[in-house]
């Protein structure tokens, strides 16, 4: 009887404004794990009571029936069927699209029949008015004999409402919404009336367990979901009343019109895509120079301000080049997740689907690979767990396959670095900026070799399981800055945090490993720098920067560095790259943290750079010449564009499918990809 | 029962409905969206390509693709 709620869970179909709403009960308090060792299937938050109670909310994936199609819905299915369970909830709210009532009240009806304590939010009301629909809330609450709470997600209307009906004691229905032994066959019936539990209950379990045949199983639901529909429709009939529909439907019909038109709507999604690529450079550009110019200042305040020691160069040297090199990438992760917020916000993004679907399918993909396609421009981890709404498993596979591929948010780092230093910063036709095509170009083969690897995959595994396509397009919302604003605050911190963690345990490590060798080399440093001063005069900044140079080209990570040489020098890569792709298999933008603390260690003292400038002039000590030269620029950028560099991409690889051959297939397969193309890169351009 | 017109078969602005469906497996997935036998679907839109296309269920738009749209008979 709910008398002590400790956790509640929202449940809703997609886009019936349940994240709104759990944004709204939340706000800050929330709690998402996008990398492996913490849960990733779900959002999880808190909310404060009126009573002054704290209770847990979880936020469970968007649903239209408790029979689950596709992964993610299972996962809603298998809480809700297991009161064992720690996440099951004490308390459902089921959010209800009111303009969509009739498909909105099938989840709740059967959630009731599960018998867990359940009310209903009323969501959208104001949408349901103007298309000319009422919904008479007491009705409504009679017939389903369940608390009713009117509310609007976007603005926050009726949250208090729902905060104080929360804080009372909620009422459990006590006879079913359908008698499912109406349905089952005497066997099942006697099975699903033992013990306590609802017999409905006792129904998705046997189903979940396979103690029902599927042939019998899928008998059971057609009858079930076409006799609640049933029941439903004159439900809505009797709260429903409509009246003369009024523009909102001719507006996103207008909306459509021109963006799903044949010539317009493709050329508007690669203006959208241009658009995201330029905002990304140039917008990103300023507050990543103050971040830059703050953190050297800060390093040389550092060193200036602390006494002399090895703990002073550990930070100064090793920690905060290494944490800078995390906190300069903030500004383009923000603005890309802000793209992928509003995109997916306005209901754009289940257009871009219904666009794109017939090209995919040509290469074995589903018009549903476009959404993590896209999201894998920010992270693969998410965007492989935004292939669980594919419902077929080959297109699921071949997604997850070629996910990685997509450039990501910690590639932007290495690309930018980069291009700023081999690319010129020049424009075209007065607007283009040649750096911003030159990073274009990198995406645009990241998504062709996407595209060509899902075709030969596609070639390449059978299947007879069927694909279909069977998707709501929402109407068009204005997207709500609260929203935006969180996701942004939200995939920040975790890329701050989550990488930040990596960044920093490899900076020590490095920075240890790059301050000291075998100290029969270390100690004669002093005589060979003399004497390679042949006794003409030198300054002590001189002698200072030629000790530095000297030690780290002898020390431990020199020593190892130089051993794998040989196997990256056909690339046109040096020792010192070398150890930047090793650390960067933990994670890619580790790579900038890398070069930061090596060329930190190897300048000494007092100048101080930014890392840009000392990559610039960073000469080869063979032959005198720059080391990030054209070829060697662009061939390092390839190599980035198809290396699987990134522990926890495989991590989630293994976990959605549920073994080793698939992440292993995966990096063989990019790896050796990256090695050719950049192999071939190098020989072109030198 | 030779030749019963589908949902596939519609023009833009022409409806129709549903009488029964020819897939035993996708009908479990068009019950749950709501497209049942007796509903009214009207054809708003295919996508540039001609596939998939776009539907209106009970108010609400819902696009499928014509091999997925052509398993849904039509009352004739």
């Amino acid at each position: 009887m709910a008398e002590n709620i400790k956790s509640i869970a929202l449940i809703g179909n997609p886009n019936s404004g349940k994240t709104s709403l759990f944004n709204q009960l939340t706000g800050l308090n929330q709690k998402v794990g996008n990398f492996p060792g913490v849960t990733v299937d779900k959002k999880t938050g808190t909310t404060l009571l009126p009573n002054g109670k704290k209770i847990n909310i979880i936020d469970l994936p968007g649903t239209y029936s408790i029979y689950a199609k596709s992964s993610d819905e299972q996962v809603v299915t298998d809480i809700l069927t297991d009161p064992g369970s720690k996440n099951y909830p004490d308390l459902l709210v089921v959010i209800v699209d009111a303009s969509n009532l009739k498909r909105n009240l099938l989840l709740l009806s059967q959630t009731i029949d599960l018998g867990i304590p359940t009310v209903l939010a009323l969501n959208m009301v104001d949408l349901a008015d103007r298309m000319g629909k009422s919904v008479l809330t007491k009705n409504l609450e009679e017939e389903y004999q369940i608390p009713v709470i009117n509310i609007n997600a976007r603005i926050g209307e009726g949250i208090k409402d729902l905060k104080n009906l929360l804080a009372k004691k909620i009422a459990t229905r006590n006879r079913p919404f359908l008698d499912i032994n109406e349905i089952v066959g005497p066997e099942i019936s006697k099975k699903i009336n033992q013990g306590d539990q609802p017999p409905y209950l006792n129904l998705h379990q046997l189903i979940a367990d396979k103690e029902i045949i599927e042939r019998e199983a899928e008998s059971i639901q057609t009858k079930d979901t076409t006799l609640r529909y049933g029941k439903i429709n004159r439900i809505v009939n009797k709260v429903e009343t409509l009246s003369d529909q009024k523009g909102l439907k001719i507006y996103t019909d207008k909306i459509d019109s021109i963006l799903t038109h044949k010539i317009w709507g493709y050329l508007i999604f690669i203006a959208i895509l241009f658009l995201i690529f330029q905002a990304i450079f140039s917008w990103a550009s300023l507050p990543m120079e103050l971040i830059d110019n703050y953190v050297t200042r800060f390093s040389y305040w550092l060193g200036a301000a602390m006494p002399a020691g090895v703990l002073t160069n550990l930070l100064k040297d090793g920690i905060v080049p290494g944490i800078g090199g995390v906190l300069i990438f903030i500004p383009q992760i923000a603005i890309l997740f802000a793209f992928i917020a509003l995109l997916e916000e306005s209901g754009y993004m289940s257009r871009v689907v219904f666009l794109m679907d017939k090209i995919m399918r040509k290469v074995g993909l589903n018009g549903k690979s476009v959404v993590p396609l896209i999201s894998g421009m920010a992270c693969a981890i998410p965007a492989i767990m935004a292939t669980r709404n594919i419902e077929n498993l080959k297109e699921r596979l071949i997604t997850i396959f070629v996910t990685p591929l997509i450039s990501c948010s910690a590639r932007l780092p290495v690309y930018t670095i980069l291009i700023a230093l081999v690319i010129p910063d020049q424009y075209v036709f007065g607007f283009l900026n040649i750096q911003g095509l030159v990073l274009l170009g990198l995406y645009i083969l990241g998504f062709g070799s996407a595209l060509i690897t899902a075709w030969l995959l596609n070639k390449i595994i059978k299947t007879t399981e069927r694909s279909f396509l069977i998707m709501e397009l929402p109407t068009y919302k204005r997207p709500r800055w609260k929203n935006v604003g969180l996701t942004i605050f939200e995939k920040v911190q975790t890329f701050v945090f989550e990488a930040g963690k990596i960044i920093v345990a490899i900076s020590i490590v490095l920075w240890v490993l790059a301050s000291y060798g075998p100290v029969k080399e270390m100690n004669a440093a002093d005589e060979v720098i003399l004497a390679s001063f042949n006794g003409q005069d030198y300054s002590e900044n001189e002698y200072n920067n030629r000790l530095a140079a000297y030690k780290l080209e002898h020390s431990y990570v020199a020593i190892l560095g130089k051993t794998i040489e040989p196997v990256i020098a056909p690339l046109g890569f040096d020792w010192k790259i070398g150890i930047a792709l090793v650390t960067s298999f933990a994670a890619r933008e580790v790579f900038v943290g890398t070069m930061a603390t090596l060329y930190s260690v190897q300048s000494a003292g007092d100048e101080v750079s930014s890392l840009r400038e000392k990559m610039k002039n960073e000469v080869n000590p063979d032959t005198g010449q720059p080391v990030f030269t054209l070829p060697v620029g662009l061939s390092l950028m390839i190599f980035y564009v198809f290396a699987m560099q990134c522990m926890s991409t495989l991590a989630i690889t293994y976990r959605e499918t549920k073994g080793w051959k698939w992440p292993v297939l995966q990096t063989i397969y990019m790896s050796a990809l990256a090695y050719v193309s950049a192999y071939f890169v190098f020989m072109i351009f030198s | 029962m030779s030749k019963a017109k589908t949902v596939a078969n519609l023009e833009p602005g022409e409806s129709g409905e549903i009488c029964c469906f020819k897939d035993e497996k996708l009908a479990l997935k068009l019950l749950d969206m709501g497209c049942l036998p007796g509903t009214k679907v009207l054809m708003k839109f295919s996508a540039p390509l001609g596939d998939p296309i776009c539907i209106s269920v009970d108010g609400y738009r819902l696009s499928l693709r014509k091999a997925e749209a052509s398993t849904i008979s039509l009352v004739e």
